[in-house]
């Protein structure tokens, strides 16, 4: 009992990681039909700007990852201006070249300016704690993530859904051509979006780099590879949808080692086999609508 | 019209780029022009080279030997996954050079590569170095995989090369053009499971080893043969592995806790395996994890945090604490006025691998590849920072292996095991 | 549409042209360092057209092609390399007593790659091409990787990550260059061809080409076995060119490479990819001294990874700009 309890606190903050990051994913999706390819590399920025915000200066820990979080999010934004904006009216196949692109150039941009080797994370003390219930031991920091995982949901829901802007993005997902129509000032609620999704990416990529002490340039690859796999298993362009993706993904890759220790080497096609199932059985994913076609 | 453009625009980019780095001018042609043998040789400056410019101009085309300058090639990832093992490879060499810039009346010139810790990069990098730069022996790479991509092609050219650290023993098998300084994988992995044995007293062992890694893999499989050889098959409790690039090891811990070992063996890349102790403390498992030779390094212990010095043990080819000769002292002051930190491991292998190549070129009496390699065949008893290096039939060293402990964030010597004489 | 556009005046030359070059090339002094880079340059054009005849003509944004040329790869070193280099190099676990003796040619071993890459590229193809493209690209890229998990825990057949070495190698021009310039008439013929015709009309608009009675499901399906075959073959070519294999060498940057040629060359053109192969090869090679010490001035200690902020850079330029020019397009 204690192996599955211990099983299951780590799944849920490993789920809660992949949550925050799925759902940037899926909100770009639902409004651009986009993968952003760049969202793990911005998850990436967000733990490294974190480290050098905290290092730099003497700031306390907790200013410096709010500065972080914001200087990440405007990052996002520019990316969304500079790399997606200008392609926005092409042939889908182009703008996932130029998230391609865009990734590959954060990736090496960050090698170039952070240096190619791991960087020890200075994660704080308060954060960095190991605790023992019973049978069951855990790092405290593994308690904080499902937290403000938690937490920031339900701030996500107020904007999305009792928001103007929330309002906006809706129709945006549901109609964009219609939207433009009806006076909503697109590029303004596409940057929101990106501003949200990137906002949430840091603090991810923040809580992962408290998570696990070591930053790397291409650090943002798997999970974000992963988080957009929750993305579609929850059903893309559903947040709902994402969150429960990712606790399925983080829970999977706990537990399936867990019980089925044999399959242990094959733990790295895990998650992909997962989107080849759903894609097969259920494309729209558990939440997902019905995509229409549009001819 | 848009490929054109397109092209066109590639075209001045590319070729822009090429032609500021460059003196010779490379025309923009879509064959495989004959303009590129004379592409720039001044693109890889080292401090002495810059001195060396009007000689190494004619020395394009002549044969390296007959020449005033005898060219070492360093051959080692500056960039890519292992690019920090690189670098401190390189500062050891650096030092090696300082010391001895010249022999046989003839200066020394170190010609850097990146082998971008890729296949083909280094397989490149390698072609590079005996055809355009004419290298007459090569040090390096860290990284077996590089240096077994490199191989053939030394083989090939007939030019020398010396590891300083790849432990696979594949590098050097069927090549008698590489050798290396440093033990192999088999030794280091029966070492520590005989310390396992007899100083942690372990009856039971589990391993957790990185897939993707050969270093690991050949470890893993090296331990558990001995460890099996002495406690029986049942003595290994659990087996679990992860790949590069993994964070989260809890699931795998959790099996292993499951198991109750006396020993985790568990050797990789230092980050993962700095996460992997962290989080094994985390999850309360308290017994004693080993490793090898990679984990030398001061990151290990910034990534580790508090539980690194919580019963951690690695094997290594030197300590910083406790000279083994004449040698390995002045290098270890050497090395701490010039990059004011202590020495490690790699640097010191580096600074051996210079040096043994050095050793060669005396004993030989030529700056010949062929003569080198001759000459390096039959090194024995070469005193150098890590320890008396004396190379096998196959070109490895065989020599002590020590064990160091995690305390206090620190590395500790323990004790030096000698290698079993075949 | 001409009848005789296989033989257009630009085709013949292109092709006169590039043999004048294949068998030309031998009688220049070259040392092996640019052997090496032309031999490269040779793969890369095979790996391009075909990842363009996916990508570039049929419109399927596959992101998988380094899965296909891991597969040829070590087929080709498995099938190339001599019992006994099996016997000194399998040290974890024996390679299986069959595969030992399992022995062939050079040109027969890179055929089996590409048509083992092939029977997998359909394998995959049938469920992953019912998806729209985003899907398609992660899906691709996510069954590469489980390709290479497979690869890195099968150690009695690939040798897991310890990889393989001995293979025998090659560098004649004449094979590299031979294998590309079969692959390019082969682009020539197919797609002049009705069914080539067919797949461009996918591209464009997938509804219309149904309605006009093409089979556009199965023309993928095909169009992307094709692909992997030639990925296949690429790959074995890498092996044999290099004479070591390892699964660390098979990452999304392949892709990413290929990709970058077959975007600078044009979508669905044949000879613009030609042309961007040599060109990316040769650059990617020439401009290593971008990461390297610099000695003017301001850099002093080379800038590791400039080389690739430069290229996609290039990538996303072209992009951007070329569609700039072309003016507007209605959303797919």
């Amino acid at each position: 009992m204690a192996f599955f309890i211990q099983n299951l606190v780590n799944g849920i903050s490993l789920g809660s990681l992949y949550a925050l990051l799925a759902i940037g994913y899926t909100m770009v999706y639902g409004i651009l039909r986009l993968i952003n390819f760049a969202h793990g590399d911005i998850f990436m920025l967000g733990a490294y700007l974190s480290f050098y915000v905290m290092t730099l200066t003497s700031l306390p820990w907790w200013l410096a990852f709010l500065i972080a979080t914001i200087l990440t999010g405007i990052l996002g934004i520019v990316l969304e201006r500079t790399a997606y904006a200008p392609l926005r009216q092409e042939a889908r196949i182009n703008v996932l070249i130029s998230a391609i692109g865009a990734s590959f150039l954060l990736e090496n941009l960050a090698i170039l300016v952070f240096g190619g080797r791991p960087q020890p994370f200075p994660v704080p003390e308060v954060l960095d704690r190991s605790i023992k219930v019973g049978q069951v031991s855990f790092n405290i920091i593994q308690v904080v993530i499902p937290i403000v995982t938690a937490v920031l949901l339900l701030v996500l829901h107020f904007v999305v859904n009792k928001t103007k802007t929330g309002m906006a993005m809706r129709a945006l997902a549901t109609d964009y051509e219609a939207s433009d129509l009806m006076g909503i000032n697109i590029n303004l609620i596409i940057s929101v979006t990106f501003l949200i999704g990137s906002l949430l990416a840091a603090v991810g990529g923040i809580l992962y780099a408290c998570r696990y002490p070591q930053l790397l340039p291409l650090m943002g690859m798997m999970p974000g590879i992963k988080c957009f796999i929750a993305a579609v298993i929850g059903g893309i362009g559903n947040m709902t949808g994402a969150v429960v993706g990712g606790m399925i993904l983080g829970m999977a890759e706990i537990m399936i080692v867990g019980f089925l220790p044999s399959l242990n080497d094959y733990r790295d096609g895990f998650a992909f086999i997962i989107l080849i199932l759903i894609l097969i059985i259920k494309p729209t994913g558990l939440f997902g609508s019905t995509a229409k076609e549009k001819v | 019209m848009k490929k054109l453009l397109s092209l066109m625009l590639a075209l001045v980019m590319v070729f822009g780029l090429t032609a500021c780095g460059s003196p010779g001018e490379k025309k923009p042609d879509k064959t495989e022009a004959p303009e590129k043998t004379e592409a720039p040789a001044a693109e890889k400056e080292t401090p002495a080279a810059k001195e060396e410019k009007d000689e190494k101009a004619e020395d394009d085309k002549s044969a390296s030997s007959d020449s005033d300058v005898i060219k070492i090639g360093v051959f080692e990832p500056f960039t890519g996954a292992a690019a920090s093992g690189g670098e401190l490879t390189y500062e050891g060499i650096e030092l090696a050079y300082a010391e001895v810039p010249e022999i046989l009346g003839k200066k020394i010139e170190l010609v850097k590569v990146d082998n971008k810790s890729d296949q083909v990069e280094a397989s490149n990098a390698a072609q590079r170095l005996v055809d355009k730069d004419k290298v007459n022996a090569v040090i390096g790479s860290y990284g077996s995989s590089n240096s077994m991509a490199g191989g053939p092609v030394f083989q090939e050219a007939k030019v020398p090369a010396v590891g300083c650290s790849p432990t696979n023993p594949m590098v050097t098998k069927g090549n008698p053009y590489y050798f290396r300084v440093c033990f192999i994988d088999p030794f280091q992995g029966s070492v520590m499971a005989n310390f396992a044995i007899n100083q942690l007293g372990a009856k039971t062992a589990a391993t957790v080893k990185d897939i993707s890694s050969d270093y690991s893999v050949g470890l893993v499989k090296n331990f558990v043969d001995a460890f099996k050889a002495a406690n029986g098959d049942d003595s290994i409790v659990s087996e679990a592995s992860y790949k590069t690039g993994d964070q989260d090891f809890t699931s795998q811990l959790n099996n292993v806790k499951q198991a109750n070992p006396d020993v985790i063996f568990c050797p990789g890349n230092y980050g993962e395996c700095a996460l992997m102790i962290k989080q094994a403390r985390d999850l309360d498992i308290d017994a004693p994890m080993l490793g090898g030779d990679t984990w030398e390094s001061p990151d290990f212990i910034k990534i580790g945090g508090e539980n690194i010095n919580k019963e951690v043990y690695f094997s290594s080819h030197f300590t910083s604490e406790k000279p083994l000769n004449d040698v390995s002292e002045a290098f270890l002051k050497t090395y701490k006025d010039k990059f004011n930190k202590d020495a490690n491991a790699f640097a010191a292998l580096g600074y051996d691998a210079y040096m043994v190549v050095i050793d060669a070129i005396k004993r030989a009496d030529s700056a010949d590849p062929q003569a080198i390699r001759d000459a390096l065949a039959e090194t024995k008893n070469f005193i150098g920072a890590t320890g008396t290096i004396s190379l096998d039939a196959e070109g490895d060293a065989v020599k002590s292996a020590v064990i160091n402990q995690v305390k206090d964030n620190a590395f500790v010597y323990l004790q030096t095991i000698e290698p079993e004489s075949k | 549409m001409r009848r005789s556009q296989v033989f257009s005046r630009k085709n013949i030359l292109g092709l006169l042209i590039f043999t004048a070059i294949l068998v030309l090339i031998n009688f220049l002094p070259l040392d092996n360092y640019y052997r090496k880079i032309i031999n490269l340059s040779y793969i890369y054009i095979t790996l391009a057209l075909s990842l363009n005849l996916i990508n570039g003509y049929t419109g399927l944004f596959s992101l998988g092609h380094y899965g296909f040329m891991a597969i040829g790869a070590y087929t080709t070193a498995i099938l190339t390399m001599p019992p006994e280099a099996k016997d000194a190099y399998y040290n974890i676990e024996p390679i299986y007593e069959w595969l030992k003796n399992f022995n062939m040619p050079l040109i027969p071993a890179l055929i089996v790659s590409g048509i083992l890459a092939a029977i997998l590229g359909f394998l995959i193809a049938l469920p992953v091409l019912r998806l729209n493209d985003d899907y398609l690209a992660i899906a691709s890229m996510g069954f590469a990787e489980i390709i290479l998990v497979l690869i890195r825990t099968q150690f009695r057949i690939t040798n897991g990550a310890l990889g393989l070495k001995g293979i025998p190698r090659v560098d004649s021009y004449y094979l590299y260059g031979g294998v590309a310039l079969v692959m390019i008439i082969f682009m020539l013929l197919l797609t002049n061809s009705t069914k080539g015709k067919s797949l461009v009309a996918i591209r464009e608009d997938e509804i219309a080409a149904r309605s006009v009675g093409i089979n556009a499901y199965l023309y993928k399906v095909i169009s992307f076995t094709i692909g992997s075959f030639w990925a296949g073959v690429g790959g074995g070519l890498m092996a044999v060119m290099v004479g070591t294999v390892n699964q660390m060498q098979f990452t999304f940057q392949l892709t990413f490479n290929i990709l970058l040629i077959v975007v600078l060359g044009g979508m669905g053109k044949i000879w613009g990819t030609v042309v961007a192969a040599v060109i990316v090869t040769s650059a990617l090679e020439l401009m290593r001294f971008l990461d390297e010490p610099m000695n003017f001035g301001i850099f002093q200690d080379g800038l590791p990874g400039l080389r690739m902020v430069v290229f996609s850079l290039l990538l996303m330029i072209v992009v951007i700009g070329r569609t700039k020019l072309k003016g507007r397009k209605s959303r797919a």
